[in-house]
């Protein structure tokens, strides 16, 4: 695939990676995380992202943050449709997004498009931890 | 795509990320945190920002994308002088244009008397939404009707970048074949209009067939409008002005009834400057000469 291939600052997965980093530490620094043990990234074959590549520049764009050497774990979306003709939903590739049942090309996607970080695992400080909530102001929940 | 409101949560994916679903599992003894945010979350916030600061103006914001060599700069420069000749119109135009190395596409645009940003991404493949938001401290807006961004030559990784556009236009040159839209559906999935630019060659490579790049824009469930156009011969660049002219208008009646209030949008993010966009070069209004 004709990508971007020059030196390794060049993919947009690297620029995505390190979106991820940054957002990985606000979340470890706000709960005084002394590591952080997985990342879970989820993302459908539309998001335009290629997982190896993502996977690929993850080393580099984590190394010397607080998620270094942390599991990047990487969950693949299905790639669904809702028909606007005959309502119904059906699974689809990313260059075929027909509708299975009545053949109608005028769709929506539903999923597949993602490309989100879900969760994180933190080992925390237990000196330093705030306290439990359900929910704060970032909208993070804690379960 | 936005981060904290769940509008990345549909009905489709719902079950499997939603806390307690597959993705959302954990060992015990350790701090599970669910995030669902969008890895984009800061650029579609600058994104948004952008688009706010075109609609504090009236300006209509246009993303170019398409492969190298398949004509966005030589459509913009047909597009100019085109619009310059035409007594009818007023439209003022600038340029911002996002190439990894030199100025030559800025200066071939400058040569026609608009104002160009040049970006140089250096080895970035694509634009993204804090070079658009630094090249707009360079651009006054003031006066301008569209601001064409003219992306870097590539189908796949400027379609992950939201500019702050307000619509994309995608390039299908007839020399790349007439099933790109299926090799590229991120890309083409995001196209608002796609032109299949130097149609003058369709006579010479007949293996591409116009009916076939619409089926399989078809097929990525894309009912967005297609043009047959060529910059060098000028055919069938009238539809594409007529759709730029409904594109303006449209924009004007959706502002009309939604204002945006001039120098009000908000920032949510930290800047070190102030926001004042310095008017560095004066652009030529089109039209000016007919006034």
């Amino acid at each position: 695939m004709t990508r971007c291939w020059k030196p390794a600052s060049d993919m947009h997965e690297l620029a995505i990676c390190q979106a991820l980093m940054n957002q990985v530490e606000t979340i470890a620094m706000e709960r005084n995380a002394v590591n952080v043990v997985s990342i879970v990234v989820g993302m459908g074959p539309l998001s335009g992202v290629e997982e190896q590549l993502l996977k690929h520049a993850y080393p580099v764009a984590s190394a010397g943050t607080v998620a270094e050497g942390a599991k990047l774990v990487v969950e693949s979306l299905p790639v669904r449709v809702k028909c606007s003709q005959c309502g119904s939903e059906s699974d689809a590739s990313p260059n075929k997004l027909v509708c299975k049942h009545c053949g109608d090309w005028r769709t929506t996607l539903i999923s597949g498009d993602e490309l989100m970080l879900m969760s994180v695992e933190l080992e925390t400080d237990p000196e330093h931890t705030k306290p439990a909530s359900t929910e704060d102001k970032t909208g993070v929940t804690v379960h | 795509m936005c981060d904290t409101c769940g509008c990345n949560v549909t009905h489709g994916n719902e079950k499997l990320i939603r806390p307690g679903g597959k993705l959302a599992r954990t060992e015990s003894g350790k701090e599970a945190v669910t995030v669902l945010h969008s890895l984009l979350d800061e650029n579609d916030h600058t994104a948004k920002h952008n688009r706010d600061h075109f609609d504090s103006h009236n300006v209509l914001a246009i993303n170019l994308m398409s492969s190298p060599g398949a004509g966005k700069t030589a459509l913009l420069e047909a597009t100019i002088q085109a619009l310059q000749a035409d007594a009818h119109t007023d439209l003022s135009i600038a340029v911002i244009e996002g190439d990894l190395e030199t100025e030559n596409d800025a200066e071939r645009i400058r040569k026609h008397g608009v104002e160009a940003i040049q970006i140089a991404t250096g080895s970035a493949c694509h634009l993204d939404a804090h070079m658009i938001h630094q090249a707009l401290h360079n651009l006054d807006l003031g006066g301008l009707d569209i601001v064409f961004i003219e992306n870097v030559g590539n189908l796949v990784c400027p379609a992950s970048f939201d500019l702050g556009q307000h619509r994309n236009v995608t390039l299908l040159s007839v020399p790349e074949g007439d099933d790109k839209p299926a090799k590229y559906p991120v890309m083409f999935r995001s196209a608002d209009l796609v032109l299949i630019s130097k149609s003058d060659l369709l006579p010479v490579l007949d293996d591409f067939n116009p009916v076939n790049a619409k089926q399989y824009l078809h097929d990525i469930a894309s009912d967005a409008p297609v043009f047959e156009l060529s910059s060098k011969d000028n055919s069938g660049m009238q539809l594409w002005f007529d759709w730029l002219h409904t594109e303006i208008d449209k924009r004007k009646a959706h502002l009309a009834a939604h204002p945006v209030e001039r120098g009000r949008h908000h920032h949510h993010h930290h800047h070190e400057h102030e926001h004042e966009h310095k008017h560095q070069q004066h652009h030529v209004h089109v039209g000016d000469k007919n006034r």
